[in-house]
């Protein structure tokens, strides 16, 4: 439980620790560091250089920003989970990530970035189609959730690129997140996890966005489920054949809590609980 | 003269202000002068020939002081062993690895960074051979673990113990006859008993400093039996045992883990010696993982062959265990342990075969309970299996086949073992007439109606623990091996300070278990003296009592004694004082309130501050009586103590995920005579919680390459407070005949009485779908493709 030797910079900008991460062959940037330091107590992640953004001001808010809610880099999962301007379904996926330790520590921004195959938070801001704001070099751009997640704790942002903000759009409809934890009920890691997020203004649903974690390589879209669903009248029957498609395109991994065919299953599930739940908010 | 009226009361632990100031000390709080720091290169393989080390580019980095190799420490011999049964462990690895964590290379550097860094560059080549995992296999000695053994199988253990050939046959015979009789049901079934990991939240550590100044070898070592590490450590390096200064200071948590002598507990005594500097290492989270002992690691056959009406005319239990690659300091014992108590509380006849194999897999060893809880689940899963194949109450079911209390004191079990004193039914019926026990299945039936999948679980239990008789040692475990002359002793030292203070030194010292508070109760209930006037020491082998240890559940009932009888030399000794100095008669003098007084007479007292003043000025003392007033007691039992019980919980299951919740759980302890009832419950809470941690979650993985799969909490899914109910604790008491308190133990029971008690609720809540059992493990996953494969059919 000893890292390497790395050098450490407590950035006081973003625009410093930008520069910074061009210094070093291999720099990581943390937040919170609840993911980051154990893979370099445990050897796993190396860094010649760590970029600190804790003490980077105005990053630890929640804010209405007009027609998105604005998330900062350094806002806790304490935070996102007790935010009314949160969506539910990241609300309650910032509530079941880690212990109350992790919570109070560790960031919302930093748990997206990390992109764990079995993180909670991924899912819900593909559910709720957010954008990630990142800087780099090359000033701010924008990435759509969609195409956040790439592969195995791999993100679209570049190696000295910083998520600075996630948005969450105001697009009304209702959310929620559902999970099976590797201790049974809501604790620990995702065996499996499913986001819904719903527009259902009458009797019919009218737009509809599902995502799932623990079940493949990354939080992914279940664009089958959200096909099913829109159109449908969102009945329980409805909700169970459109969860039937939840894992099209979706290459699902055995681990210790899981073989292939209980994911498989698992995923439907969670993916008919997250729906119902969203439905019923 | 009060003797008992603070024991029984809940006596706040006189231990818990320096804990929760973060003031405890524990080993890795060990800084000294000029320190090195210790790390190894570990196996990656489970089994394979070592062709090459090439340290060449570490033995130049920064900070290294030493890297050594087997050829450095071959003469030293292998680990020594208790029970030396199998293959001993080299202290590094010789030409060849038995398993994936075995130390290879021994790394000293300035700093701990800088040995790990060391460490990770040197090279190691091996050439891999196939490893030996699997527990059948192993048995079948289809392929070797270890070429120079004859066979995988160590040895093997049979109940009835003791029992000859004629007597074996004769057994097998009777139990033959039972299987054919057309009245009787014969109930079978394979079950897994996980391998674990014993996680104390402090990982070991060990800092050994060689002074050659006062030729005196101090070692500090997170164990929970510093006196056989000292012996150890005097014994394979040449010095005398009254030269080497062991030291257990704090130990955060034990379960096991901690009662051996390491490798790493001999070499850094070592290194210090030949680098003239004091080394320290401690063990990662991994390294705990993959090379402390673990836990468990039983595949075996439970039978029992009984009449339709509850009858149980036979039981068989026939099985393997994994020990490991090495044999450390209990390891071939612990199956053993189980073998005490594998017919439980039972009159019925008992027939038991456990073949202990050897497997590239780190060596198993004592985890909280032992051979027990392995030995019961096997019990109490088959009595459950068969109460529900002759559709009768399992309760009921055990209580017609309890040994009745009439048989004790003494009775003697179905196995062959004289046990001190018990009364089952009590217990039981103390449970089952209960108000919550008949509103658990109030709970349950409202849950089932409501369309929920719940299930009520019951299991009896007996432990046997307190060692013990120092006879113990005719039975093979002895502490010789360790250069220590005591067997399995208590020891208790009490002295009375000139200002009407105590001292109380003990032979055991603690890992959670309270023994400041519970040794203060048992000396202040002796002298009269205020708790908070009593300090209890313990853990360094300089200034203590010869001592054994902490394990077995044995610290009250066999240490705990040892300081009652030391408390009541002093007492007896202080009375004859005091009766001189109040010119009245010994008989007379009555203690209490940190005075001696003459009974009838209250105003004619003297304090215990005057009477030790008196005994350190002995020309004050009666004529020919010797001077001061302290006392040292060795007691040892005539038996070991066989606590019992029984347990209940309550669960429901998630139909769609298989996610087993744990709503209620009732517990029913008898441990004999209770010292500190908050001190015993805390036992039972964190006992339970290891045992609801075996059923639900915990579980080293093994690959059939022999790779570990979890060696860290994110894989390990350990047992936390937040994954267990509210905990609803009775008990019923019924006292040892074989110590002064009357006490049996408590430290492992709650693990011994509750792994199988969620599984039988687990199956009682599947049941009606046709699930008959499932291995622990409980994941979601097991039970779902229990529930998906009996529904299938």
């Amino acid at each position: 439980m000893f890292p390497r030797n790395f050098e450490y910079i407590s950035a006081s900008s973003i625009d410093e620790a930008v520069r910074e991460l061009g210094n070093a062959e291999f720099a990581k940037v943390m937040s919170g560091g609840m993911s980051l330091i154990p893979m370099m107590k445990l050897r796993l992640l190396s860094p010649d250089l760590v970029v600190d953004i804790g003490r980077v001001g105005g990053l630890d808010q929640i804010k209405d920003d007009g027609d998105a809610v604005s998330i900062g880099a350094l806002v806790r999962h304490t935070q996102t989970a007790g935010s009314s301007m949160v969506p539910d379904a990241l609300r309650q996926a910032a509530a079941w990530t880690g212990d109350v330790q992790v919570r109070n520590r560790g960031t919302t921004a930093g748990a997206i970035a990390h992109a764990d195959i079995a993180a909670d938070q991924p899912s819900a801001v593909l559910a709720l189609g957010a954008t990630m704001v990142a800087h780099g070099p090359g000033g701010r751009r924008e990435i759509s959730a969609d195409d956040f997640f790439v592969d195995v704790m791999t993100s679209a942002l570049e190696p000295n690129e910083i998520l600075t903000e996630v948005r969450i759009p105001k697009s009304g409809g209702s959310s929620a997140y559902e999970k099976l934890g590797r201790r049974g009920g809501h604790t620990d890691y995702a065996v499996a996890g499913a986001s819904a997020w719903v527009d259902k203004p009458n009797g019919t649903i009218q737009a509809a966005r599902v995502a799932l974690t623990g079940v493949g390589t990354k939080a992914t879209l279940a664009r089958g489920v959200a096909e099913a669903l829109v159109g449908s009248d969102g009945s329980e029957a409805a909700v169970s054949a459109a969860a039937e498609r939840a894992i099209e395109g979706i290459t699902v991994l055995e681990d210790l809590y899981g073989s292939v065919e209980y994911k498989t299953h698992l995923a439907k599930v969670m993916v008919k609980r997250a729906v119902m739940k969203a439905l019923a908010s | 003269m009060s003797t008992t009226s603070v024991l029984g009361g809940v006596v706040k632990r006189r231990e818990d202000p320096a804990l929760i100031k973060g003031k405890a000390r524990y080993v890795d709080d060990v800084k000294l002068t000029g320190m090195l720091h210790a790390a190894f290169v570990r196996s990656p393989f489970a089994h394979a020939t070592i062709t090459s080390v090439d340290s060449a580019e570490a033995s130049g980095m920064p900070g290294v002081r030493a890297i050594y190799t087997s050829a450095d420490v071959r003469h030293l011999g292998p680990l020594v062993a208790q029970v030396a049964v199998g293959k001993a462990r080299p202290l590094l690895a010789d030409g060849m690895v038995n398993h994936v964590g075995e130390a290879v290379v021994l790394v000293i550097a300035e700093t701990r960074a800088q040995a790990q860094d060391a460490a990770d560059s040197i090279h190691v080549e091996y050439e891999s051979l196939s490893a030996v995992i699997d527990l059948k296999q192993a048995a079948s000695d289809a392929a070797k673990t270890h070429s120079d053994l004859d066979s995988n199988i160590l040895i093997t253990w049979t109940a009835p113990f003791g029992a000859d050939a004629d007597t074996m046959a004769a057994l097998v015979e009777k139990i033959a006859e039972a299987k054919a009789r057309e009245d009787t049901v014969t109930v079978s079934l394979e079950m897994v008993n996980q391998r674990l990991l014993p996680t104390a939240i402090e990982p070991r550590s060990v800092v050994a400093d060689w002074n050659d100044g006062y030729v005196e070898m101090t070692i500090f070592s997170s164990s929970q039996m510093i006196s056989a590490v000292a012996g150890a450590v005097g014994k394979t390096l040449g010095i005398p045992y009254n030269r080497v200064n062991g030291i257990a200071p704090e130990v955060g948590g034990g379960f096991g883990v901690k009662l051996n002598v390491y490798n790493d507990e001999i070499l850094m005594p070592w290194a210090s010696m030949q680098l003239g500097a004091p080394v320290k290492f401690t063990e990662t989270r991994r390294e705990a993982a993959t090379s402390s002992i673990q836990g468990r690691g039983w595949l075996a056959t439970a039978t029992i062959t009984g009449t339709r009406d509850g009858e149980v005319l036979a039981y068989e239990l026939d099985g393997i265990c994994d020990m490991g690659a090495y044999t450390q300091n209990f390891t071939v014992a612990i199956p053993f342990l189980g073998v005490f108590v594998a017919s439980g509380q039972y009159k019925f006849p008992t027939r038991l075969k456990l073949d202990c194999v050897t497997t590239n897999t780190m060596t198993t060893d004592a985890y909280r309970g032992a051979g027990r809880p392995e030995a019961i689940y096997y019990l109490e899963r088959i009595m459950d299996a068969y109460s529900r194949e002759i559709g009768m109450d399992p309760a009921a079911v055990r209580l017609k086949n309890f040994i009745p209390a009439e048989a004790f004191p003494s009775a003697v079990s179905p196995v062959g073992f004289a046990m001190d004193t018990g009364d089952y039914a009590t217990n039981l019926e103390a449970m089952i007439d209960s108000q919550v026990y008949r509103d658990l299945f109030v709970e349950r039936d409202e849950l089932r109606s409501q369309g929920h999948l719940a299930g009520v679980g019951l299991s009896t239990y007996v432990e046997v623990c307190g060692f013990g008789p120092s006879g113990l040692v005719d039975l093979g475990f002895s502490w010789a091996g360790y250069g220590l002359p005591s067997a399995f002793n208590g020891s208790g030292l009490v002295r009375v300070n000139p200002d009407g203070t105590a001292n109380v030194i003990i032979g055991t010292g603690p890992s959670g278990q309270g023994h400041k508070t519970t040794w203060s109760q048992i000396v202040s209930s002796q002298l009269g003296i205020e708790i908070d006037d009593i300090r209890v020491s313990y853990g360094d082998t300089k200034d203590a009592p010869m001592m054994v240890g902490t394990f077995g559940s044995r610290s009250a009932a066999v240490d705990g004694a040892a300081a009652f009888e030391a408390a009541q030399k002093v007492r007896d000794k202080a009375a004859k004082i005091a009766a001189h100095l109040l010119e009245a008669s010994d008989a007379d003098i009555r203690f209490e309130d940190g005075s001696a007084h003459v009974a009838g007479s209250p105003d004619k007292s003297v304090t215990w501050a005057a009477i030790s003043q008196a005994a350190y000025q002995p020309h004050t003392l009666p004529a020919g009586m010797e001077g001061g007033l302290e006392a040292h007691a060795i007691f040892s039992p005539a038996n070991a103590t066989w606590p019992f019980g029984t347990t209940v919980c309550l669960v429901t299951v998630d139909r769609d995920t298989g996610d087993v919740q744990l709503r209620r759980w009732l517990s029913m302890d008898d441990c004999g005579n209770v010292i500190n009832p908050m001190i015993v419950d805390g036992q039972i809470h964190g006992g339970v919680a290891q045992g609801i941690g075996q059923a639900l979650f915990e579980e080293a993985v093994y690959d059939s390459n022999g790779n570990l799969l979890t060696p860290g909490l994110v894989d390990y899914p350990l047992v936390t407070a937040v994954d267990v109910p509210l905990f609803e604790l009775n008990r019923t008491v019924t006292p040892s005949d074989i110590n002064p308190l009357g006490v049996k133990g408590i430290g492992e029971a709650g693990t011994i009485g509750s792994a199988q008690t969620v599984v039988n609720a687990v199956v009682d809540a599947l049941a009606e779908m046709g699930v008959k059992h499932i291995d622990m493990p409980l994941r979601p996953k097991r039970v779902w493709q229990a529930m998906n494969e009996a529904t299938k059919g």
